[in-house]
């Protein structure tokens, strides 16, 4: 009996240490798959093109500028409303809710990053919008701004939770010791608790930036999808089309292997690059700073 | 009597530096409770740890020497880890019921060994938790959770569980570290009782408890066997200086 | 005097400044608690058994939303199936045998970038992988595949987080008593952690239900006179059909609109609910 213990424990060890690189293994997948698809494009298009400030793939101009300058504003527009409510919201809950109010909040924000992007986009179209279009006096309601807004709702959960971890985690002693010192509550978040948990913070606000660069549904459905240059702070109120409804919105009509498919492929490998770095920078911050808390506690 | 055990020039370090041995040298007699005492980090754990290869867990950067349990050494690749452990039974500082009922907790060690017979149980059962005098207490609540005991109870029940496997050799860290004076009298009247069937070894929480239950008694201080000898003269006589220093309260 | 003015003022500021945050926080939660009170409002009016159990005709136009519902259903589970059982063993070996070097830092690197890559690019990558070159074809097993290695990381990280929660004594205590180091796993830790793992599980398949990007091009359908036959077939999905029926379909009755997005969201509220219930249930019930 032992011995056949032995082997099935050999078993499972074997495939549960496999299991645990399964996700390097799909890491590289994905990228290997985008690098196959995407790359050709570079040989089927020339850079200069690529380039361009023209995105219109039935005549072959395939310019990707617009398309990232429309997610640039976006997400720009997205992290001016996100970041301050999602820390507001965290140094509220961490700081101030009373216990009852926390338990009611966490699960709330939690709730939001569950709601589908599709149903942002929804009401985003049939309320948000036409509401707009009459308050500001627009054309039309579709617009970078109206995306801004629905996008900032969707990355505030990450910041939130995020930041309030980096806030959970400063010790006690720090906000005690700053209380001793005579320094209302109010002057203890500023002056010791917030720079405490910068580092912290600062990965929330670059994990929910990366959560809006990447958000796709509400985007094409809010955001009008005119691929135009989007260069000055007005472009915020005029259509925009960002990178992730263009892959959206005309994949399912390209013919595999075309050119035009091979440019879809290849603003995904951007977009892949793009939360590469993003995350790679927000997870090193996060182990910097463990290192140091760690020198600090040893 | 014969040496159960026998450790010849025993080192070890662990990886992060801390606590370690350095060519310890000692047998354990039979039938016999063996105190091992001595200031924090001076390797009494680290020994224990040893001697039913529970340091497997911890990571290790060098260790040297051999431990021979009945002629056999356990520290060998080819040792047979599981069998090992339930041959040298180990209760721990602080009582930690698993988390399930106390029924449970002692017949945990013998379901994994593949008894499933119930009648064997109920009498392993009943004859561990009697002979770590918690039977009484106990006895008609065995499907409570253990965490509902008192910290006394719950280390009986620990100790019970032990008992339940038929090890040989019972290792103690500081069992009565957490426990009330009538619960650590209990417990040393336990022992007093197990030592017959069973080779105890037991590091004590204070010297008075090391001078109460050793048969015999080896004084550890930084990772080196100091001295070691039988209770009774060590306590009182003790050849090194070193010794009496400690247990006359000088240090530590 | 001096410093009782500043003293004042102090307080002054704090007061100010506590409600300018609790305002934020107001301001943050309020239109999440609204949008689902708004839809749940807007909808009800759809929402009849035969909403629920038809198909729809006339160009979507009129009856029911069972093929998506039913859809949704089976790339949730198809999600299920794949993800559940390879995140909570990665998880295992993350919390259990992974030792701290260099290889595992790569895997929780692996991990986060997998969290962080926009739901689209899964899209993208399902149709590269398991669409073409797989041929699986656009499929509720393309799909679901492509879900499942999105929901990896919710799972992976929430189950890890469980089960380094239970005490390392537990650990220490089975292997001293003869188990293996997978016994103690199956018969302690698995067990002890579960309902956070469970939490953890539903929170990771709540978000796949939801989504839409990594299934338009890998399996979902405009529409299908019946209801899937195999894994291999296309599939109507919720969350899709709600996209569809708001922006591709022209002239579309707004009540069946809210009637999709009721549904949808009372999916997803659901399992939200459920893990909510499970979570604070097993911290009550906790012995440690």
């Amino acid at each position: 009996m032992e011995k056949s213990l032995n082997w099935r424990e050999f078993i499972i060890t074997r495939a549960i240490k496999a299991s645990g690189y399964s996700a390097v293994v799909f890491v590289l997948l994905i990228f290997f798959f985008l690098l196959r698809e995407g790359l050709p494009a570079l040989g089927e298009v020339d850079a200069s093109s690529l380039l361009n400030i023209r995105w219109y793939p039935i005549e072959d101009h395939f310019g990707i500028l617009p398309l990232i300058t429309g997610s640039i504003i976006i997400t720009f527009g997205a992290a001016l409303i996100a970041v301050p409510f999602g820390i507001g919201t965290a140094v509220y809950i961490s700081e101030i809710a009373p216990r009852w109010m926390r338990e009611i909040l966490k699960p709330l924000v939690e709730l939001l990053g569950g709601l589908p992007s599709v149903v942002l986009g929804f009401l985003g179209i049939l309320v948000l919008s036409p509401y707009l279009r009459i308050l500001l006096d627009l054309p039309t309601g579709l617009t970078a701004f109206t995306g801004s807004l629905l996008l900032g709702g969707i990355a505030v959960p990450t910041v939130v939770s995020v930041a309030e971890d980096a806030l959970d985690s400063v010790p006690r002693a720090y906000r005690e010791g700053a209380w001793a010192l005579g320094a209302t509550k109010w002057q203890t978040i500023w002056r010791v608790t917030l720079p405490a948990a910068k580092s912290g913070v600062l990965t929330a606000v670059m994990l929910g930036v990366g959560r809006a660069i990447g958000e796709t549904m509400t985007v094409m459905m809010v955001t009008g999808n005119a691929p135009v240059m989007a260069t000055k702070l007005g472009s915020l109120f005029s259509p925009v089309r960002t990178m992730t409804a263009t892959i959206a919105a005309e994949m399912g009509e390209v013919a595999n292997g075309s050119t035009h498919y091979h440019v879809l492929f290849f603003i995904g490998m951007v977009l892949f690059l793009i939360s590469l770095v993003v995350n790679v920078i927000a997870s090193s911050v996060v182990f910097r700073s463990k290192k140091r808390a760690e020198r600090i506690l040893s | 009597m014969t040496n159960k055990i026998l450790i010849e020039n025993l080192s070890l370090q662990y990886s992060d530096g801390t606590e370690s041995l350095r060519g310890v040298s000692m047998g354990i007699r039979q039938n016999a409770v063996t105190v091992l005492f001595g200031p924090a980090g001076g390797g009494k754990s680290t020994l224990l740890r040893c001697l039913n290869r529970l340091n497997d867990l911890t990571e290790i950067k060098a260790s040297a020497g051999r431990i021979l349990i009945d002629e056999e050494n356990i520290l060998d690749a080819k040792t047979d880890v599981i069998a090992l452990r339930r041959k040298v039974g180990m209760v721990f500082a602080r009582p930690v019921p698993l988390p399930m009922s106390i029924r449970e907790n002692v017949t945990y060690g013998l379901e994994l060994a593949g008894e499933k017979r119930k009648s064997k149980l109920d009498e392993a059962v009943e004859r561990s938790l009697k002979l770590s005098a918690v039977w009484d207490e106990v006895k008609d609540r065995l499907n409570d959770p253990a965490i509902a005991l008192s910290g006394g109870q719950q280390q009986r029940v620990c100790l019970a569980r032990v008992i339940a496997l038929q090890p040989e050799i019972i290792l103690l860290d500081e069992p009565t570290s957490g426990l009330d004076p009538i619960s650590t009298g209990k417990v040393e009247a336990a022992l007093l009782e197990l030592k017959k069937e069973y080779t105890i070894i037991l590091v004590p929480h204070s010297i008075q408890q090391a001078a109460r239950t050793a048969d015999y008694a080896a004084f550890f201080l930084q990772g080196e066997l100091i001295e070691y000898g039988e209770g009774k003269s060590l306590f009182t006589v003790p050849k090194q200086k070193k010794t009496e220093d400690y247990i006359m309260g000088r240090f530590g | 005097m001096m410093t009782k003015f500043l003293s004042r003022n102090r307080h002054t500021v704090q007061r100010l400044g506590f409600s300018f945050i609790t305002l934020m926080a107001v301001m943050t939660v309020l239109p999440i608690v609204g949008t689902i009170i708004y839809i749940l409002f807007q909808g009800g009016s759809a929402i009849s058994w035969d909403f629920i159990t038809g198909f729809p005709h006339d160009g979507m136009r009129a009856g029911g939303i069972l093929p998506a519902i039913i859809g949704t259903l089976y790339l949730t589970i198809g999600t299920a199936i794949f993800s559940v059982p390879l995140g909570i063993a990665a998880a295992i070996y993350l919390s259990e045998y992974a030792k701290d070097n260099q290889w595992t830092r790569l895997i929780r690197l692996a991990i986060i970038n997998l969290a962080g890559i926009p739901s689209v690019v899964y899209g993208l990558f399902g149709l590269g992988l398991f669409v073409l070159f797989l041929k699986f074809g656009t499929s509720i097993l393309a799909a679901s595949l492509t879900l499942s290695i999105m929901t990896l990381p919710v799972i992976i990280s929430t189950a890890e987080e469980s089960l380094r929660a239970v005490p390392q004594a537990f650990r220490t205590v089975s292997i001293s008593l003869g188990a293996t180091r997978w016994q103690t796993i199956r018969k302690i830790v698995l067990k002890e952690a579960l309902p956070g793992i469970l939490t953890g599980v539903i929170l990771g398949l709540e978000r796949a239900a939801g989504e839409t990007a990594p299934i338009l091009f890998t399996g979902a359908a405009f529409f299908l006179p019946r209801l899937p036959q195999s894994p291999f077939d296309a599939t109507m999905a919720l969350p899709y059909h709600l996209f569809v029926i708001s922006t591709q379909v022209p002239e579309m009755p707004i009540q069946i609109q809210y009637g999709t997005a009721l549904v949808l969201l009372v999916f997803v509220l659901t399992m939200n609910l459920i893990a909510t219930v499970i979570r604070s249930r097993a911290r009550a019930r906790r012995q440690w």
